[in-house]
């Protein structure tokens, strides 16, 4: 598993999904820095980790979303290569097209930083494998702009398709009401895009992989990638 | 040349930054005001005198950065020549 991190002025958890990875993997990933033109030959995954790209200046993600080495993660993608992005790397990837829909202000207009517990809606993705179909796992968010919107049609896709990957839920696995902390349709937490080799995601599984802080919930989802 | 960009949110699209200042106006006493949307507005200087193409690249400029599509309208106004 080859992985490329990719870093832009303002990201802040590169290196904490670098950790995540090199565990579950054996296999250190290498960071790029986003005025690179191209990804390092052979890689397999790209991940776009959190923190706030380019200050979310004009929208969150939006500045990054064009950066040139997103011309290489868009083709890495088309070419059916794993493309993960966490919290402002889930905005960058629907500001750059590669998913769809937006994420707006949290509905209460606060940024939250917690815990919180998600439903993983399917484990036969190359980012699930290693969960329970329906597990509800415990990880973390820390997000101002977390809201996830699309329009109708847009989510009947989603939804028809089984595009969703989370979805925001109570320790008990209940959806909706106070368990869905931005306001986000249908409480989506992360979505895949169509042949399912991009996943956006808000909250946070690489802060997640050691039991000294916080619990071991998130590593199943870099476990997944070679099991 | 200049011109002026502004962005406004979809009809329909839920603004939370509109709704805490129109309470904030009602909380100052602005009472008569019924509603708020907050959007952005980008003043821009344009090289050249040839206004359709100050208006194509403005055009560009909105569609492929300024403005999200998904939620986002954006009007052009060229302000003087």
């Amino acid at each position: 598993m080859k992985t490329a991190i990719i870093t832009f002025p303002g990201s802040n958890r590169e290196r904490d999904v670098f950790r995540a990875v090199a565990q579950a993997t054996g296999h250190n990933p290498t960071h790029v820095w986003h005025a690179d033109h191209e990804l390092p030959a052979g890689t397999d995954l790209v991940i776009l980790p959190g923190g706030f790209s380019y200050g979310d200046y004009l929208r969150c993600g939006a500045i990054a979303g064009r950066a040139h080495i997103m011309n290489a993660v868009r083709d890495h993608a088309a070419r059916g290569g794993l493309v993960l992005g966490i919290c402002n790397g889930f905005q960058i990837l629907v500001e750059s097209g590669l998913l769809p829909g937006v994420l707006m202000r949290n509905a209460n207009l606060r940024f939250i930083c917690k815990m919180q517990h998600l439903r993983v809606e399917r484990s036969d993705t190359a980012f699930t494998k290693a969960y329970q179909p329906h597990q509800i796992i415990k990880v973390c968010i820390a997000h101002g702009e977390g809201n996830y919107i699309a329009d109708e049609a847009t989510l009947a896709q989603i939804e028809g398709e089984g595009l969703v990957a989370f979805r925001y839920c109570d320790a008990t696995g209940q959806l909706g009401g106070k368990a869905n902390p931005n306001g986000s349709l249908h409480d989506i937490a992360g979505i895949y895009s169509q042949k399912r080799n991009v996943l956006g995601m808000m909250p946070h599984p690489e802060n997640l992989i050691d039991a000294l802080v916080g619990g071991t919930d998130g590593r199943g989802l870099f476990q997944s990638l070679v099991a | 040349m200049k011109a002026r960009i502004v962005v406004t949110l979809k009809n329909g699209v839920l603004d939370p930054q509109g709704k805490a200042i129109e309470g904030a106006l009602h909380g100052l006493g602005v009472e008569a005001v019924q509603s708020v949307r907050q959007g952005k507005v980008f003043d821009i200087e344009i090289a050249g005198s040839d206004q359709m193409l100050a208006q194509a690249q403005l055009t560009t400029a909105c569609e492929k950065l300024l403005a999200n599509l998904v939620v986002e309208n954006y009007s052009i106004t060229i302000l003087e020549h």
